[in-house]
């Protein structure tokens, strides 16, 4: 193993070891079953002082030998034949022949197999990480995986990777599940029937000659979006060598637009690296740069890095900074400090969005706008600015107040050079272009915003590509169709009728871990492997490249692109190992490959391999690139497609976690759902479950309704990736295909919508029915004006404090350890990421929809979501809420068996195998945080459980699977407290502050969960909740003195002190329209119960 | 001889007329109070009546189709259970954050149905209310069905109830007690022991009953199993003198146990800081809801058994007019508890408390508060009417009214409470399934057939207890 530079790993665990390759030098361990495992019969040693059972046995009768015959079978056989040992030794004679025989054949290097000669880091039941990285539209996320005895089983960010920095989104959480998905395609399918991979070679090999002899001529080769240094290598040589081939890109949720846009600011492809942690302003024209972009991870870090004034705040006179690295960083209006106030800042947020988004929800100022208007938006923004490309058009937008576009445009205004302007992957290239001049205008080039060579491969406008593809196909040029990854029969837009065309190839090939849509219409399905089994490279947000290293072999024998590509090229026995390996030769240098190698591998981040700073000549381009429809009428509808939160463009469809994780604002779960806003569903009067029948030109599909508060008026989003197929048995069915309603254009909207009424009804799932905090201070809210005038601002009248109150109890033990969590709500901004990491961590199973429909879903971590002002332009509150291990904990109580009690160390600890399910203590928890087995969840479900062995080996041996009938909770993962506990105790030191890191806490990019002992004083958690250094922090439902252990840092907003109106308790609440819309709900459940 | 049952029917015509003439003298006040036995029965004509219901009487195509529909009932209840324990509590509608539904507002209902048979047996003993003769009996066989029925639904509804067994103190391996602070394992100790007691209450009851059996029958088997069961009872000075002073004694311990039950299942709410539970007047509370709803399932039993059986003459208007008074005083009392509930919430500011109110008159499950205050509250303000307390047909309608609304309260202050509590994020709508209500339906399977077997074999009216009756009667004549 490797000695360099062992990082610290997420979680304190083993630091991340690289591993070592080819890891199997030996064959595989036979696994003859054993003929006879049986001692020497009692035959053989009759009458030699042996051990008798009776006298029957002693004398053996037949009867005795008939009796034994049916009670050990084998034995058995063994007695009655005179000529057992010789027959066992004969067949092991054979099997080690056999097992001799497979060792002659000389084995495929890379192939890992269970360990037969152990590593000297592999000690059972301590886990290793390794890193690799995972990629979503082509771009990677640096992870470590967390692997034991070989399985890998949970995946932690990787710090030292840009696009992770620590922590993950909720698809690299999720995506361990998709390695063990039972319904994975499992074999190499020739029409439809079960085929092989050599097969699959001798069928190309006959076809290779004629491609040759062509030069590749109706030859295509599909992509996706290739980052893949290897990959694009491999096919830039077989381009060289067939000319003629052609090489298509398609990626369904794709940033063409940003492509074009670049191209239309300055005539060349470039990428854009935004800076948040540089920008005091940040404009967002529907850009959800906090969930859905290349780099989201590290942006939502850097962007609440910026606004986390309750944990900078120092209380006066205090000396030493230690807590507060962004207390000089940040600065926004230039308050002068007062004596003895703090004068703390923070970043803005304006967000324009016409689809409710993780940005909108953490903004300080939020416009919903029907997306096809933020052109005309950005216009405006731009002309206010003095943006020269802006000129002549400033367009009148009746829905945008004035104070609020004064406020945005003084703001960036003052804040030239840490300023962000940032336009979304939906938006057409227009206002791309535009948000790179009002950045170039306000002076931002070189210090939020940096330009970069393209990270991609191969930069092309996709959609062209595939149009250019399918009229190839229509006009039989298209032999050949080998279709590396993705879904295109499924994901290509609906107006190109990708399937009707594709059926005119003569041969069709598909490499997808699924055997889904695009595999069931193709000649050739290969099975592709996992990333975590397979070797490959990819390349982050900004370039850096990581090596992707396998964790296991694959599962069902799964094959790379490189491997096809390799095919392709007539060399079918190079490996991706070797390819990539070759590869990397070329660029980290032959002197000292080994060594510099297996540190990039370690590392998970090739070294030197961000993309270069571009300068960029400025050569903007004006007018509309790309025809589009009129503004949508008064009577016609505009639709907006976007990547779905929970299953992105449809590959995550069958990963079970993510169909039941609730989307951020909608909370629906397994299925998606046409959203449109309040006044809209009140106009069309659409109520919720109401199915209406979507058409665009001539296309139709039937979605039910679900009305967000905060959309955009006359506008509905209908989210990609569901209505599936083929995806498998979880996500067969679920939800409606957007695809088969798109339109073949770059941005993610189209007008002139018709809605029609059907006048049925569909059962939407979701978790949280109800929006409004009824008036209960459940998340407090304050504005940072408030804060810097009075940092105890917040009305702390109502919480108790807990040393006074008498109670007939006796105090818990004072313990070393304390463990507590405090939550930022300022820095949460909903991802999600939290609650599958718990998920993967904990071994909770999902429920199913019908489940999730009567409110039992298990995740022990949920996230609540609750709104606060008008209903058409709320603000969003996100919450995390889990177990708060109370110190006078409700639930203890009233458990008859003590099931459920206290640590010393301040868990509440759910004892499983003594709980007997009286759910008393779900009924007196007031946070609600405990979650039932009604049934047996693991078995019952046909996905899970009993019908896929496979998935028994995902789980985390370290937490108990629990039965039906049992309660469970969040554990503060005690698992993870035991292992820092042991490490600490062996070597005879208390456990380190930062040492246990729990699963949520781990996952949060930005880094909103904090958990330590708080009897330490210098802990961060301990400082987090000291009223003094801390005036922020408050206990959710502290009245009720339940003395929880996790509490709450308020969330602070920045609005601009021209646009914060009078205080928002006179705002009309949400709740009467709820009331209606449930009344209706209900009544439809009780019609279909 | 008995008299056959068409003569019986002829002979309860004309009792029922004589009745009613009675009434109407009395409601010209020419009449005195309604007596608690019809004048002009002997000893031989009580003994005679209430053994031959069981000894000589055919069995009736009544019983057998009530029996069968009964049995039937239960049959549906061990089916839903058998099913229960294969798949688990999911199958009911129970969620979180209603973590109790059904099956504990079951729980509650029967076991305050069962108050009434010890409440009319002893306390109604000790307190020398002799019109309590005719109907403790079957009141006292009541409680012990409802009890049984009550008990079944805590272990039904227990997440994994093949280990029930460890709400139990038993010394184990594990060397693990039941947790004492909570509510639940009083609830163990107080529902046993009611059951208990009230069982051996009971029994002891019958021994003189089932000696006066074993005399009269002349079946062989018979003969021997009431022999055995009367426990050698010859009727002798000495073993009246026991008899009286035992009963009695049991009659004592007893009483407190009324009281107890159903406070301790008041306390299985009160002991939570759910809003709408955590309240102390639920103690006293419960208990008079329990003596209304066992009351009024007394009246909802008495009124079929005496006209089918023909005991106008034992079971008198006198007694139903008692019930009903019991009824209303009760009912008022749960008048006063609603309104406590609601002044409470006012009074203390909470706004969790305040919330529960509001949304049990005005939320998702409105209905069944509105309904409960007209089934519990407005429905027996009738038995302010002595002539509606003397018309039978309004006692039988008003005893079920007020059997469905006890239902629904526990509903309400089980559904409504948890479906809403503190967190809006978490609440959530509960509906039943069908499994939800074939445990409902099923139970009143066991009960029934339980009632039906009783009234076949045992005397459903305490024969020596109204030859008792008589004797005083005749005494003062």
């Amino acid at each position: 193993m490797t000695e360099t530079n062992h990082q610290q790993a997420s979680g304190g665990r083993e630091p991340p070891v690289s591993r070592e390759s080819p890891v199997s030098r030996e064959p595989p361990v036979s696994r003859e079953p054993p003929v006879s495992a049986a001692p020497a019969s009692p035959q053989n040693s009759a009458g030699k002082g042996r051990f008798w059972r009776s006298l029957d046995e002693l004398r053996e009768t037949p009867e005795f030998l008939d009796y034994l015959r049916h009670e050990f079978p084998s034995q058995a056989d063994e007695l009655t034949d005179p000529a057992g040992r010789r027959q066992f030794l004969k067949l092991m004679a054979a099997s080690i022949g056999l097992a001799g025989a497979t060792g002659c054949l000389r084995q495929p290097e890379e192939k890992i197999v269970p360990y037969v000669r152990q590593p000297e880091d592999a000690v059972p039941g301590n886990p290793l990480m390794f890193a690799t990285a995972m990629t979503l539209g082509g771009y990677a996320t640096g992870v470590l995986v967390e692997s034991h005895l070989g399985r890998p089983t949970k995946i932690e960010g990787n710090p030292q990777h840009p696009a992770s920095l620590g922590a993950t989104d909720a698809f690299t959480q999720a995506s361990i599940l998709s390695l063990y998905d039972p319904d994975r395609s499992q074999t190499v399918m020739k029409g439809g029937r079960i085929s092989t991979w050599g097969e699959f070679l001798t069928a190309l090999a006959a076809e290779l000659p004629d491609i040759r002899g062509g030069k590749g001529r109706g030859l295509t080769i599909l992509t996706e979006t290739v980052t893949s240094p290897t990959l694009a290598d491999q096919l830039r040589a077989l381009l060289r060598e067939l000319p003629e081939a052609k090489w298509r890109q398609y990626e369904p949720a794709g940033r063409d637009t940003v492509r074009a846009g670049a191209k239309r600011a300055f005539g060349e492809y470039v990428d854009t690296i935004y800076h948040f942690d540089q920008a005091d302003v940040v404009l967002a024209l529907d850009a959800d740069f906090l969930a859905c972009m290349p780099g989201s991870v590290r942006y939502a870090r850097e962007f609440i890095d910026r606004r986390r004034v309750g944990r900078a705040f120092q209380p006066v006179g205090s000396t030493g900074n230690a807590g507060s690295p962004h207390h000089n960083q940040a600065g926004n209006r230039g308050e002068t400090s007062q004596a003895g106030k703090p004068d703390l800042r923070m970043n803005r947020l304006f967000a324009v969005e016409s689809t409710p988004g993780l940005t909108g929800a953490a903004a300080d100022h939020r416009l919903a706008l029907p997306a096809s208007q933020l052109e005309n938006f950005a216009k405006l923004v731009a002309a206010e600015l003095k943006v020269p490309e802006a000129n002549g058009s400033t367009p009148a937008m009746a829905d945008v107040p004035a104070p609020w576009l004064k406020a945005l445009v003084s703001d960036l205004q003052e804040h030239r050079g840490s300023s962000l302007v940032i336009a979304g992957d939906g938006q057409p290239a227009i206002v791309h272009a535009l948000a790179h001049a009002m950045n170039r205008t306000l002076g931002n080039v070189g210090a939020t915003v940096e330009y970069v060579e393209p990270v991609a491969a191969e930069p092309i406008d996709q959609l062209a590509s595939l149009r250019e593809l399918v009229d190839g196909m229509r006009q039989d040029n298209v032999e050949w169709l080998v279709v590396l990854g993705g879904n295109p029969v499924y994901n290509a837009p609906g107006e190109l009728e990708f399937a009707k065309h594709y059926e005119q190839v003569r041969l069709r090939v598909h490499l997808s871990e699924t055997f889904d849509e695009t595999s069931f219409i193709s000649h050739w399905h290969i099975p592709a492997a996992h990333y975590l089994e397979a070797w490959g490279d990819a390349r982050a947000f900004d370039g850096t490249a990581t090596v992707q290293q396998p964790l296991i072999a694959p599962l069902y024998g799964g094959r790379t692109a490189h491997d096809l590509l390799a095919a392709l090229a007539g060399h079918p026995e190079r490996t991706p190992f070797e390819l990539i390996q070759a590869y990397w030769k070329t660029r980290l240098g032959k002197d000292d490959f080994d060594r510099s190698w297996r540190k990039a591998v370690h590392d998970g981040v090739v070294p030197d391999t961000r993309s270069p700073a571009r300068e960029v000549s400025w050569s903007f381009v004006g007018g509309q690139a790309e025809p589009r429809d009129e503004l949508p009428a008064a009577d016609r509808l505009e639709l907006m497609f976007c990547p779905d939160p929970t299953v992105w463009d449809g590959r995550f469809a069958n990963n079970g976690w993510l169909q039941e994780l609730p989307k951020p604002l909608t909370k629906l779960t397994w299925d998606n759902a046409a959203l449109v806003s309040p006044g809209t569903a009140e106009k069309l009067e659409l109520a919720n479950f109401d199915v209406v029948e979507l058409s665009l030109e001539g296309r139709t599909v039937r979605a039910p309704v679900w009305i967000v508060p905060g959309h955009a008026d006359h506008s509905l989003t209908l989210s990609l990736g569901y209505g599936r197929s083929r995806a498998g048995r979880i996500g067969d069915g679920a939800g409606v295909n957007a695809y088969s309603l798109r339109p073949a254009r770059s941005e993610w909207f189209a007008g002139g919508v018709e809605l029609k009424k059907t006048g049925e009804k569909y059962p939407l799932s979701v978790t949280q029915h109800h929006y409004s905090m009824e008036a209960r201070e459940l998340v407090q809210v304050g504005t940072l004006a408030e804060f810097n005038a009075n940092p105890n601002f917040l009305d702390h009248g109502k919480s108790h404090h807990p040393e006074q109150l008498t109670t007939l109890y006796p105090k818990y033990e004072e313990s070393e350890n304390a463990w507590g969590m405090v939550i930022d709500q300022t820095a949460c901004v909903g991802c999600n990421a939290c609650v599958v990491a718990c998920q993967a961590e904990n071994n909770i199973p999902i429920v199913g929809k019908e489940q999730v429909g009567i409110g039992r879903e298990m995740q022990w971590l949920r996230i609540d979501r609750y709104y606060r002002g008008p209903i058409d332009a709320p603000e969003a509150y996100f919450q995390p809420v889990a177990c708060m291990h109370c110190e006078n904990a409700p639930c203890e109580l009233v458990c008859p068996v003590g099931a459920t009690v206290h640590s010393h160390e301040g868990l509440n600890q759910m004892v499983y195998n003594r709980c007997v399910g009286t759910r008393y203590c779900s009924n007196n928890c007031p946070y609600k945080v405990r979650r039932f087995n009604f049934l047996n969840y693991d078995a019952d479900l046909s996905y899970d459980g009993e019908q896929a062995p496979v998935l028994k080996l995902l789980r985390n041996p370290d937490v108990t699977v629990r039965s039906r009938g049992v309660m469970e909770k969040c554990t503060y993962c005690v698992q993870r407290i035991n292992e820092a506990k042991i490490d600490a105790q062996k070597q005879n030191r208390p456990v380190r502050d930062g040492e246990v890191v729990t699963a949520c806490q781990g996952a949060c990019p930005t880094q909103a969960i904090v958990f330590g002992n708080i009897r330490d004083p210098k802990s961060q958690v301990a400082r987090l909740k000291d009223s003094k250094q801390s005036p922020l922090n408050y206990s959710l439902l502290a009245e009720l003195n339940t003395l929880p252990r996790t509490s709450y840092l308020a969330r602070l907003r920045n609005p601009h002190p021209d646009l914060e109106g009078p205080a928002d308790d006179d705002t009309p609440p949400v709740e009467p329209t709820e009331i209606d819309r449930f009344k209706r709900e209900h009544a439809f459940k009780r019609e279909h119960s | 001889m008995s008299p056959s049952p068409h003569d019986e029917s002829v002979q309860s015509a004309e009792r029922e007329r004589q009745a009613a003439e009675r009434l109407a003298a009395e409601r010209q006040g020419v009449g005195g109070a309604l007596p608690v036995i019809e004048p002009g029965h002997t000893y031989a004509s009580v003994t005679d009546q209430v053994s031959a219901i069981v000894l000589s009487r055919k069995t009736s195509r009544g019983w057998v189709l009530g029996f069968a529909l009964s049995f039937t009932l239960l049959m549906a209840f061990l089916y839903a259970t058998c099913y229960l324990f294969a798949r688990g509590i999911g199958i009911w509608g129970t969620t979180i954050p209603v973590g109790w539904a059904f099956p504990i507002v079951n729980f509650v209902w029967w076991i305050g149905i069962g108050h009434a048979g010890t409440l009319i047996s002893a306390v109604l003993l000790l307190l020398h209310q002799e019109w309590r003769t005719s109907i403790n009996r079957f009141a006292e066989a009541m409680t012990l069905f409802a009890v049984s029925c009550a008990g079944m639904f805590p272990l039904l509804h227990l997440g994994r109830p093949w280990v029930f067994h460890w709400l139990f103190p038993y010394p184990n391996t594990m060397d693990l007690w039941p947790n004492f602070r909570s509510p639940l394992v009083w609830d163990v100790f107080a529902v046993m022991t009611y059951f208990t007691v009230s069982t051996l209450f009971w029994y002891a009851g019958l021994i003189p009953d089932l000696a006066t059996l074993r005399d009269r029958t002349r079946s062989r088997l018979a003969k021997i199993a009431y022999g055995m069961l009367a426990l050698g009872w010859r009727g002798s000075a000495a073993h009246w003198h026991r008899y009286e002073t035992a009963y009695l004694l049991m009659a004592g311990l007893a009483t407190p146990l009324v009281v107890s039950v159903h406070s301790i299942v008041g306390m299985d709410f009160a002991a939570g800081i759910v809003p709408g539970w955590h309240t102390t007047i639920f103690s006293p509370y419960f208990v008079a809801g329990a003596i209304f709803s066992g009351f009024a399932m007394v009246m909802t039993l008495a009124i079929p058994l005496r006209t089918v059986y023909g005991l106008q003459d034992f079971v008198t208007m006198r007694h139903l007019d008692n019930m009903a008074k019991v009824i209303l005083a009760t009912g008022s009392m749960m008048f006063y508890g609603y309104l406590s509930d609601v002044f409470y919430a006012y009074y203390s500011g909470n706004e969790y408390e305040r919330y529960v109110i509001i949304n049990r008159a005005l939320g998702q499950y409105a209905w069944s508060y509105w309904a409960l205050i007209a089934c519990n509250i407005i429905t027996p303000q009738v038995f302010w009417f002595p002539s509606m307390r003397r018309s039978v047909p309004v006692l039988f309608v008003v005893s079920l009214i007020v059997n469905v609304g006890m239902w629904l309260e526990r509903f309400v202050i089980v559904v409504i409470s948890l479906h809403r509590d503190f967190l809006p994020s978490s609440w959530h709508m509960y509906y039943p399934t069908r499994w939800d209500f074939t445990h409902l339906l099923g139970s009143f399977g066991l009960f029934f057939t339980l009632l039906f077997l009783f009234i076949r074999v045992l005397p459903m009216i305490s024969i020596f207890e109204l030859r008792a009756l008589v004797h005083e009667k005749e005494g003062e004549g």
